[in-house]
């Protein structure tokens, strides 16, 4: 009977990685992401895996780009200015087609900015810090059963869209220790059976087939646009397939708050807060921040008055929000930033001094 | 609590810092002086020192970094400060190490104060994957010993699920404890309990014959909204 078992956020996504079938993990110290990396150290090649350190965030996203080529299940991490590195190598991975999964345990920014949990790496993520047409697929946890949940899909997605998948873990959830239920261990794919799953992947052709040629440069530009117009219809199939998002008590709700991450529970007990005060406030949780659940905001009753989006950032999601609401609500922003957390009590007073101005 | 510097080690994640906390708030109630020094120079969140204040109003002296109040620093440099309560005879000490033989390395510089009035506790949770099982606790425990040179003079079983725990994590964890206990001819000093959960494990420990050694903990550590039921939302687009 499988039994859950009590861990940090950064050793469960670990483990959960090499339980999905990932073999391959490059990447370079930085805190709040740290135990991820020291437990793919320890437990990787234990599985049959190879685990390097690389000399830094560039060298680490470059070598997941290669065994990507190759078909491997690869696994990258770090935390905000390390995955701030790592733009150049997901630009060319999506340039490519090639799926590999990230984990961002983000911290307070910009620059090297402090230790502690930040989400203002929102546009980073879901914007794209590379160059060039592409998207990053992104899920964003609230619990690290979630997250150890999504890692598992996030794999399916990557190979399913053939395009890098993003979890955004903020570094509450990579330290934080919870009750877990691992997934069930997961063979790697065999490497005699990878052209049979990835025919695209440098499997070698064996002079059986044509050689696969992957490659990020193009010489003439009606190539390079055929190319991105070529994949671009899985962003489009993307944005009707994958949006997911919670939603509590919104019926009669008189104020509606959008919140991700670990941030999501703290609004929650928000919510509580203001219920005590006679203010009846719900959530809207994206799961997946691109594509974002714009649909979400339709789901808004008539006794709503505005919407706040609570983010440990400076209004980044804010703007999807307004595209959401398309100016049906008021909408504001109650934050933190820079690594300091919001607390219930703020958000419950911030939301409520709000909604006075607009009632 | 005989002893006049308590050292807590263990696995990270077993809940070092928790019982840290409790056991000095305890140890205040019966000494005159009492000290909390904050060895971990492992993890960057959830540190006893971000209950500084807390303890200092509790007259609770809290020894940690050279920045102090600054908690959020990326390298806590050791304070020199922290001999003190180590050297004054009058002061009770309960030194918080960082997890595991690597957090406990920094306990090296200090040995010359660790002997007969001194004793290292280890902390088990068995719902940690590392040490769910006698073997595991046991790597960690000798590797501790071996890292500091001191010998662990009791075992602390703080075995539970958070929120989810019931009155078997603690007992299971007693279970693992008392193979270690035997492997190593180690008491078992204390089972910590959360306090609303201590009367249900009373009576199912009496029940079993069990002397547990309930220590009763308040949580301190943990944030009330990072326990707020997910489940009670509906899920959309999954």
């Amino acid at each position: 009977m499988k039994e859950k078992v009590l861990m940090k956020g950064n050793e469960a996504f670990g483990e959960t990685a090499i339980r999905c079938g990932c073999r391959f993990y490059f990447g370079y110290p930085i805190t709040p992401q740290n135990e991820l990396t020291e437990y793919m150290s320890a437990n990787l090649m234990k599985a049959g895996g190879e685990f390097i350190q690389a000399e830094s965030e560039l060298a680490a996203v470059n070598m997941a780009y290669g065994a990507a080529c190759s078909g491997g299940r690869v696994l990258i991490s770090s935390s905000s200015p390390g995955i701030a590195l790592m733009q150049e190598g997901l630009s060319f991975m999506c340039s490519v087609q090639v799926p590999v999964v990230i984990i961002n345990v983000s911290r307070g920014g910009p620059g090297v900015g402090s230790i502690q949990p930040g989400q203002a790496d929102y546009y980073q993520a879901t914007r794209g810090g590379g160059n060039g047409d592409y998207h990053l697929i992104v899920y964003a946890p609230s619990s690290i059963q979630e997250a150890s949940d999504i890692i598992g899909k996030a794999y399916d997605v990557a190979e399913k869209y053939r395009n890098p998948v993003m979890v955004l873990a903020d570094g509450m959830l990579g330290q934080m220790m919870e009750p877990v239920l691992l997934p069930e261990m997961k063979e790697a794919l065999a490497e005699e059976d990878i052209p049979k799953v990835k025919p695209w992947a440098l499997a070698g052709h064996k002079d059986k087939r044509e050689h696969n040629v992957i490659k990020s440069l193009y010489l003439q530009t009606e190539q390079l646009e055929e190319t991105i117009n070529g994949y671009w219809g899985k962003y489009e199939t993307a944005k009707k397939e994958l949006p997911e998002y919670e939603a509590y008590n919104l019926d009669g709700a008189e104020v509606v708050m959008v919140s991700y991450g670990s941030t999501s529970r703290i609004v929650l007990e928000a919510i509580d807060l203001l219920a005590e005060g006679g203010i009846k406030a719900g959530l809207i949780r994206p799961i997946t921040l691109w594509p974002f659940p714009y649909e979400a905001f339709d789901k808004i009753g008539e006794s709503t008055k505005a919407v706040v989006s609570v983010e440990l950032s400076k209004g980044q999601m804010l703007d999807d929000i307004l595209i959401g609401t398309r100016g049906r609500w008021p909408a504001t922003l109650v934050s933190r930033t820079g690594g300091v957390l919001i607390y219930p009590q703020e958000v419950a007073e911030r939301v409520k001094e709000f909604l006075e101005g607009v009632r | 609590m005989e002893k006049r510097i308590t050292i807590i080690t263990g696995h990270y994640g077993s809940g070092k810092t928790e019982f840290a906390i409790n056991y000095v708030m305890a140890v205040k109630k019966k000494h005159e002086s009492a000290a909390l020094i904050d060895l971990d120079i492992a993890n960057p969140y959830f540190r006893s020192r971000e209950k500084q204040g807390m303890l200092e109003n509790e007259g609770i002296a809290v020894y940690s970094n050279v920045f102090g109040y600054d908690i959020t620093a990326d390298l806590p440099a050791i304070t020199a400060e922290l001999r003190a309560p180590l050297e004054d005879e009058s002061m009770h000490a309960v030194i918080d190490a960082g997890g595991d033989d690597s957090g406990a390395r920094v306990l090296n510089q200090f040995r010359k104060y660790f002997g007969d009035g001194s004793t290292m506790l280890f902390v088990v949770n068995a719902n940690r994957p590392e040490t769910g099982t006698v073997e595991g606790a046991a790597r960690h425990m000798v590797s501790i010993m071996d890292e500091t040179g001191v010998d662990i003079g009791g075992i602390v079983n703080n075995t539970h699920m958070l929120k989810e725990t019931s009155s078997k994590d603690v007992l299971k964890g007693y279970e693992l404890c008392k193979g270690l206990s035997e492997r190593f001819g180690i008491p078992i000093l204390y089972s910590c309990c959360r306090k609303d959960l201590c009367e249900g494990l009373e009576k199912e420990a009496s029940a079993s014959g069990y002397d547990l050694g309930i220590f009763p903990l308040s949580i301190f550590m943990r944030d009330a909204w990072m326990d707020n039921n997910i489940l009670r939302r509906t899920k959309y687009g999954v």
